[in-house]
């Protein structure tokens, strides 16, 4: 058998799924990438028809549809707009895993997520060791924003902010807080959280202590997976995954945990998700761990709003100084496949010295898709403009979003414009407002 | 094959980033909405320019290249689907600029690939109103709608796309640039060429602009529910409102099985035990509006509907309509393929139709939805099966056949709004007559010599 009708064969394995689609096309009218390029190999219908070509080797190109199909967001518009509810993110990532096995992974890629993502301490010593250079090799672009044009290569020319000097979990080392209302959480920082914006990780540990929640936080947390497992990388994804169930199974022990908690729409997913979604791929015991955190994980807005209440129990703060207007981005992990869209603009609302403005498209995809935006940073760029637009006719000053990697996408957007306008997190700005 | 020399022209022409000869490329544009075999083009070609179609037509026409024009490729009848490999596809959703919108004079130009849904949202920011919206329309194009001629829920009050076509400009073989029609409400100067483009699915020309029509949006509307214990009732409802001397601008129906696949999908509270339920709503003046859905109701009643509601909020009127927009997707889910027809009846027929429908889906032991726009006949029998079961598949087949065959026998006809394309073409002479044909075929060489547009669609050539 030639290797493309063996990849022909396993593809066959999705036809029950790939012939749900009727082809009407309507994903045209939400996909990000296609409203960037009008291209129909660049929208779902598109991109189905060509792996059922694949499956029934009507096309041999492989490795033409593997470049086609990784033309994608995975931002789930589309799915969540099929009128005959096709599975088309489980299509799409099964499909990447196969194409990747045949075609083999990317060098740079396999690096990343085999051993840096899989070692939170090498992962941390690269950061560590880039931090000091910064000021020889950025060039201060925005407020808070520098590119790095002797990084090109990586970064393409990009703006983005000055890399912390300590992660998070240098910071606060293996943390381990009581509860005072009876709810402990284990906080699922994420690299973005732990490693760039290690704000955002000290604006939720913040709020937790505040409101007397308990807090357990891990030290060697790895990667969600969720860059892998978008590669078609699935053993890099199991191999991150299992060092991660051994950590937050230590955890689970003695039920302490009632809570998994994250501030990034994305890990969130991954966990409620794509755990769930591969667990055969796993051994029992880890399954049943996969089961538990999916159970627990929730996104850090929905539980201040859905479980803690604060927008019932807080008394309504006053406004001192002056208000800033701010817009709130739909993160599509976390509108799309989670459904939390009202939980963080409840909790910008409840910091008076903002007002909340609703931008036009405001659950368009922002472009950047992980590591969408490293290896097509043209088209990131292209989709990002439509969201600058969108945000800055808004007339806020400041844009909200409720996952980091939306955040570095919008923030670079809006610093190539040089557009004066901030980029926060929900939980930021409810933060702000606190006592320290 | 497509020959070098004609890529090569092609992209001197567009530049190279809007010519597609890769394998995968092609692919993509083998195939539109209707359950029919693919066929990849050999070449496909996005003009960003609508003087570039005259030059793209002329270079392809010599060259022996057979033509297909696509916009969103949303169609369902095969109009899109090319009929050879030695064929090009021509782009037109890269032409997508609204030239003009006239608040005075109510109408607006536009170039053939602006998006429908774009198009009247443009409109209605102006004040005014374009009525056609095919189910498509968040994806269809402009000259796609002209060339199927679609319809949508609109269609008993306010017509449907052929009503709103003023004027055109389009692309003959020869690349040449034809006008026909114009700004003016009245317009008398030569053939009504823009009338003959309508619904042609591409085998006269190729459509470079067009000048729409718009309508003052009415200023009120009501909508009303009814359940029925039997069709017959819900049919003679129908003619009884028109009887009446009311036009809703929609009259819509969803039979017991539909409103069974869609609550079990959506959760909305449908009556599952009625035999048919019927949306309605009246729209104008607001006087007007009161005393229509007065009338309605009272015809309901008297037509036996077994429950009658007026949704007190926008919220609840909101959710019944998702009913109805739901009937297709929810249905779609139920199986892997989805057969959609369009086959449409004169009114009066409609109950006859339904229960015709019925003895149909079980002659061939086959799962049938059908809703539609009972307004105006045009009833939408959907099919739920797997094409890949090719015993199942064949009953399909058997079934649609024998549908048009009742509508026909009817006094109906075999598409209301999806065209012919492929799909239907083996139907043609038996709605209309062998002269027919014959003078469309006539008519056709005479637009297309060498039989390069679109050949296999509808007639043949």
């Amino acid at each position: 058998m030639s290797d493309i009708t063996r990849l022909a064969t396993k593809l066959m394995k999705l036809d029950d799924k790939l012939c749900g689609c009727m082809r009407c096309g309507l994903c045209q009218s939400v996909c990000p990438v296609f409203g960037a390029t009008m291209k129909e190999a660049d929208v779902s219908r598109g991109k189905l028809a060509l792996l059922d070509n694949l499956a029934h080797e009507i096309i041999k190109d492989a490795e033409a549809v593997d470049e086609k199909l990784n033309r994608c967001l995975l931002c789930g518009s589309c799915q969540a707009n099929c009128p005959s509810g096709v599975k088309i993110l489980d299509i799409f990532m099964e499909a990447r895993n196969l194409l990747t096995e045949y075609r083999g992974l990317n060098p740079i890629k396999k690096l990343v997520f085999r051993q840096l993502l899989t070692h939170p301490e090498l992962f941390s010593a690269a950061m560590r060791a880039a931090a000091p250079f910064q000021g020889i090799v950025m060039r201060k672009k925005g407020a808070k924003t520098y590119d790095m044009p002797l990084m090109s290569k990586l970064i393409g020319s990009r703006h983005i902010a000055k890399l912390p000097a300590k992660s998070l979990h240098a910071t606060y080392g293996e943390l381990r807080t009581p509860s005072s209302c009876g709810i402990t959480v284990l906080f699922f920082a994420g690299c973005m959280a732990d490693k760039y914006y290690t704000s955002v990780g000290e604006a939720c540990l913040k709020v937790l202590k505040h409101h007397g929640v308990g807090v357990v936080m891990p030290t060697d947390l790895t990667c969600c997976g969720i860059p892998a497992l978008a590669s078609g990388d699935r053993a890099g994804f199991v191999k991150e995954t299992e060092k991660n169930l051994a950590v937050i199974a230590k955890e689970l022990i003695g039920g302490g945990v009632d809570y998994i908690l994250t501030p990034c729409g994305s890990c969130t997913a991954t966990l409620k998700e794509w755990w769930p979604h591969y667990a055969m791929e796993f051994i029992p015991e880890d399954r049943k761990i996969i089961e538990t955190v999916a159970a627990k994980v929730m996104d850090i807005n929905q539980f201040l709003i859905d479980v803690l209440h604060v927008d019932q129990v807080e008394a309504p703060a006053q406004a001192h100084g002056n208000v800033t207007k701010v817009t709130f981005h739909d993160s599509c992990h976390l509108k799309k496949s989670l459904g939390v869209a009202a939980q963080p603009r409840k909790l910008i609302k409840q910091n008076p010295n903002y007002e909340l403005v609703e931008m036009k498209e405001a659950d368009r995809c922002c472009g950047c898709g992980g590591s969408f935006t490293l290896f097509h940073y043209d088209l990131s760029k292209k989709i990002g403009q439509r969201k600058r637009e969108n945000i800055v006719n808004s007339g806020a000053s400041a844009v909200a979003s409720g996952c980091p990697a939306c955040m570095m996408q919008l923030s670079d957007m809006l610093s190539q414009n040089e557009d004066a306008v901030q980029v926060k997190h929900p939980i930021e700005i409810y933060a702000e407002m606190l006592p320290n | 094959m497509i020959s070098p020399t004609l890529i090569k022209d092609l992209e001197a022409l567009l530049g190279a980033e809007n010519v597609f000869t890769s394998e995968a490329d092609c692919a993509s544009y083998s195939y539109d909405g209707a359950v029919l075999p693919s066929k990849a083009p050999g070449l496909v070609v996005r003009p960003t320019q609508t003087e570039q179609l005259g030059d793209i037509i002329r270079l392809c026409y010599e060259a022996g290249v057979a033509i297909t024009v696509r916009g969103a490729g949303s169609n369902l009848s095969g109009g899109t689907v090319p009929d050879t490999e030695n064929s090009v596809v021509i782009l037109t959703n890269s032409l997508n600029r609204i030239l003009e919108i006239n608040t005075e004079d109510l109408y607006a130009v536009v170039e053939p690939g602006v998006v429908t849904a774009q198009f009247a949202a443009a409109v209605e920011a102006k004040g005014l109103f374009y009525p056609p919206d095919p189910g498509s329309m968040s994806v269809s194009t402009i000259a796609g709608n002209i060339a199927e001629n679609a319809g949508g829920l609109r269609g008993l009050k306010y017509g449907v796309t052929k009503d709103y076509v003023m004027g055109l400009e389009f692309y003959d073989y020869k690349g040449n640039l034809v006008k026909t029609g114009s700004r003016t409400v009245k317009c008398v100067t030569g053939f009504n060429l823009a009338g003959l483009m309508v619904a042609s699915e591409g085998c006269m020309g190729v459509i470079s602009k067009a000048i729409l029509k718009l309508v003052p949006p009415p200023k009120a509307s009501k909508a009303l529910t009814a359940e029925f214990a039997n069709v017959q009732d819900a049919g003679n409802a129908v003619a009884g409102i028109i009887a009446a001397h009311v036009l809703p601008c929609t009259l819509e129906l969803l039979d017991q099985n539909t409103l069974k696949v869609v609550e079990a999908d959506q959760k909305c509270g449908l009556p599952v035990n009625a035999a048919a339920m019927l949306l309605i709503e009246v729209d104008g003046h607001p006087a007007q509006v009161a005393d229509d859905a007065a009338r309605v109701e009272e015809v309901l009643k008297k037509c036996g509907a077994t429950a009658v509601h007026v949704p007190g909020s926008a919220e609840e009127k909101n959710k019944l309509w998702t009913a109805r927009r739901m009937a297709l997707p929810a249905l779609a889910r139920a199986r892997p393929t989805c057969v959609l027809e369009d086959a449409t009846v004169p009114r009066s027929q409609i109950p006859t139709m339904l229960a015709k429908l019925d003895e149909i889906a079980k002659k061939y032991n086959l799962m049938m939805g059908t809703f539609g726009h009972a307004g105006d006949g045009n009833l939408h029998p959907t099919i739920l099966c797997d094409k890949r079961d090719k015993e199942e598949f064949a009953r399909v087949e058997a079934a649609v056949d024998e549908i048009f065959d009742v509508a026909l026998k009817l006094g109906g006809t075999l598409s209301g709004e999806h065209g012919i394309g492929t799909a239907k073409a083996k139907w043609m002479e038996k709605e209309t007559s062998k002269g027919t044909i014959d003078f469309c075929r006539r008519m056709r060489r005479a637009c297309d010599p060498d039989g390069l547009l679109n050949a296999n669609k509808i007639t043949g050539i």
